[in-house]
C-alpha cells in the first residue's frame, strides 16, 4: 500500500455486513466515524472515544475491535460486521436479540449494539460461559441503565435454549 | 476528540517499517493494535507526522520458544499469547496476570510489544517482563540491539527506544522447574488500570516481588526467603522506597498499604505454587 497523505481523502473499500461498500477517509478518520458518517450505519455508537465504554465495538475480520480505536484506512479490504447484521433481511430479530428483549437486557439501548457484537464473537469461542465468565467479559462494556442483570439473564437463557 | 492529521503507511515487513521510521524523523510513530496509541491520538496527547502500521506484518506475528525464552513478535496480539498452548506451563506468571490485562474486547487487538512500548507504569505486561528479567529487541535502519527489561524501562511512558527504532520482539524467560508464580492487583473496576499491581516469583531460596502502579516504572526487589515479621519489615521498607504519590484514584498511603498487604498475600501464593 502506498503512503497515504494526511490532507487527502482516500477511497476505503470493505465488506460490510456482506455487502461491498466504499467511502472516503482521511488517514485520521476513525472507523466509528467512517461507518456512521460515510456509510450511514446507525449502530456504531460513539460514547467515550477512547476505548473504554465499548459502545462502538464492531467485528473486523471476525475480531472484536473498538471502532474508535481503529482507523478507517486500517480496515481497507477487511470484512466488517455491525449490529445491523444480526437481524434477518426481513427484520426478524436474532435469537440473541430476542433474548435481550425478553429479559429486558436493554433500556436506553445505547450500549447494546456493541455488547451484541462482543457476544457474537465471544460466544463462538465460549458457547456456554458461566455467569462469572460472562460478567468478566461484559466488564469491557459500560451500561448505565440495566446494572447488567437482565443482560446476564438474557445471555444465559440464550446459551441454554438457542436453536440457531 | 479526533486525532490531528497524519500520513499513514501500512507496511509488510520490519525492514520497510524502520526505513519509514528513518525518513519520518522523530514524529514518526509505529502503530500495531492501537489500544494505547489511539486514545493518545484521540486526546491529542500524541501528534505524529506519520503512522506506520505494522499490524499486518506476518513476520512480526509469532510466538516461539528459543533458548529458555518465549519470544513474541511485535504484531502478536495479547489474545494470541493468552490462548497459546504453552502459557500455563512455560509462562505461569503471565497466565496468572492475563485475566487482569484490559478486557476481552481490548486483548483481542492490543499487542504484547505495544504495551511494553507504551510503558504505562501500572500495566501488567511490562511488570511481568521486569520481574522475569526479560529482554526487548529493538531494530532501526542501521541495526539491531537487545536491551534487558531494566535497561529498556526508563520511566513513566518512556523507554530507552531511540528515534528511528522500533520494538520488534520481546522475550519472556520460561519458568524454572519448581518455581512458584503469583499475580494480583487492585483496580477500581475489573480490567481498569491497576492502582497497584504485584507479581511474585518464589524459588527454593529466593523471593522476588515486582510492583507496578506506584513508582514511575515497574520496580523489582529480591530477598532471601523471609517469614513473619522479617517479611513485613522488608515489604514496609519496599513500600516506602517506591515513593508513591497521591492521585485521583488513591493516596500514596493507600498504595503503600496495598504493597504491604497484597505483597504478603502474593508472596505466600507464589510460595504455595512451588513444586
Amino acid at each position: 500500500m502506498p503512503q497515504l497523505n494526511k490532507d487527502a481523502r482516500h477511497t476505503v473499500t470493505m465488506t460490510l455486513n456482506g455487502d461491498e461498500v466504499s467511502g472516503y477517509a482521511e488517514p485520521r478518520m476513525l472507523l466509528s466515524d467512517f461507518l456512521t458518517h460515510e456509510i450511514g450505519i446507525t449502530s456504531c455508537h460513539v460514547g467515550c472515544e477512547h476505548g473504554v465504554c465499548g459502545a462502538c465495538t464492531v467485528l473486523v475480520d471476525g475480531t472484536v475491535m473498538r471502532g474508535c480505536l481503529t482507523l478507517a484506512v486500517q480496515a481497507e479490504g477487511s470484512t466488517v460486521e455491525t449490529a445491523e447484521n444480526l437481524a434477518s433481511d426481513e427484520g426478524e430479530l436474532s435469537e440473541l436479540q430476542l433474548a435481550f428483549k425478553k429479559h429486558h437486557g436493554l433500556q436506553c439501548g445505547y450500549c447494546t449494539p456493541g455488547i451484541l457484537m462482543s457476544l457474537t464473537a465471544y460466544l463462538k469461542e465460549n458457547p456456554k460461559p458461566t455467569e462469572e465468565e460472562l460478567r468478566d467479559m461484559l466488564s469491557g462494556h459500560l451500561c448505565r441503565c440495566t446494572g447488567y442483570v437482565g443482560m446476564v439473564r438474557a445471555v444465559l437463557d440464550y446459551c441454554e435454549n438457542r436453536t440457531d | 476528540m479526533k486525532p490531528k492529521a497524519f500520513d499513514y503507511l501500512k507496511v509488510s515487513s520490519a525492514e520497510e517499517a524502520v526505513a519509514a521510521l528513518a525518513s519520518g524523523g522523530e514524529d514518526a510513530r509505529i502503530i500495531a493494535g492501537g489500544l494505547s496509541l489511539m486514545p493518545m491520538l484521540n486526546f491529542r496527547l500524541a501528534e505524529p507526522s506519520i503512522l506506520i502500521d505494522i499490524s499486518k506484518v506476518d513476520s512480526l506475528t509469532y510466538i516461539r520458544e528459543a533458548g529458555g525464552h518465549v519470544e513474541v513478535g511485535a504484531a502478536t496480539r495479547q489474545a494470541d499469547l493468552m490462548r497459546w498452548d504453552g502459557l500455563e506451563s512455560k509462562l505461569p506468571l503471565l497466565n496468572a496476570a492475563f485475566p487482569f490485562i484490559g478486557h476481552y474486547q481490548t486483548r483481542s487487538k492490543g499487542t504484547v510489544c505495544g504495551s511494553l512500548s507504551h510503558a504505562d507504569p501500572s500495566s501488567e505486561l511490562p511488570l511481568c517482563l521486569a520481574v522475569l528479567g526479560g529482554e526487548v529487541d529493538l531494530q532501526s535502519a542501521t541495526g539491531k540491539r537487545t536491551l534487558s527489561a531494566a535497561e529498556f524501562q526508563t520511566g513513566m511512558l518512556s523507554t530507552a527506544k531511540q528515534t528511528g527504532e522500533m520494538v520488534v520482539a520481546a522475550r519472556y524467560p520460561t519458568a524454572k522447574a519448581g518455581d512458584g508464580h503469583a499475580f494480583t492487583e487492585m483496580a477500581q473496576r475489573r480490567g481498569d488500570f491497576a492502582i497497584v499491581a504485584l507479581a511474585a516469583v518464589a524459588s527454593a531460596d529466593k523471593i522476588k516481588l515486582g510492583i507496578g502502579g506506584v513508582a514511575d516504572k515497574p520496580t523489582v526487589r529480591e530477598w532471601d526467603i523471609l517469614e513473619g515479621d522479617a517479611l513485613d519489615d522488608a515489604l514496609n521498607e519496599f513500600a516506602w522506597d517506591l515513593g508513591g504519590y497521591d492521585d485521583i484514584h488513591a493516596t500514596a498511603r493507600y498504595r503503600r498499604e496495598l504493597v504491604r498487604r497484597l505483597g504478603r498475600r502474593v508472596i505466600e501464593e507464589a510460595k504455595s505454587c512451588r513444586s
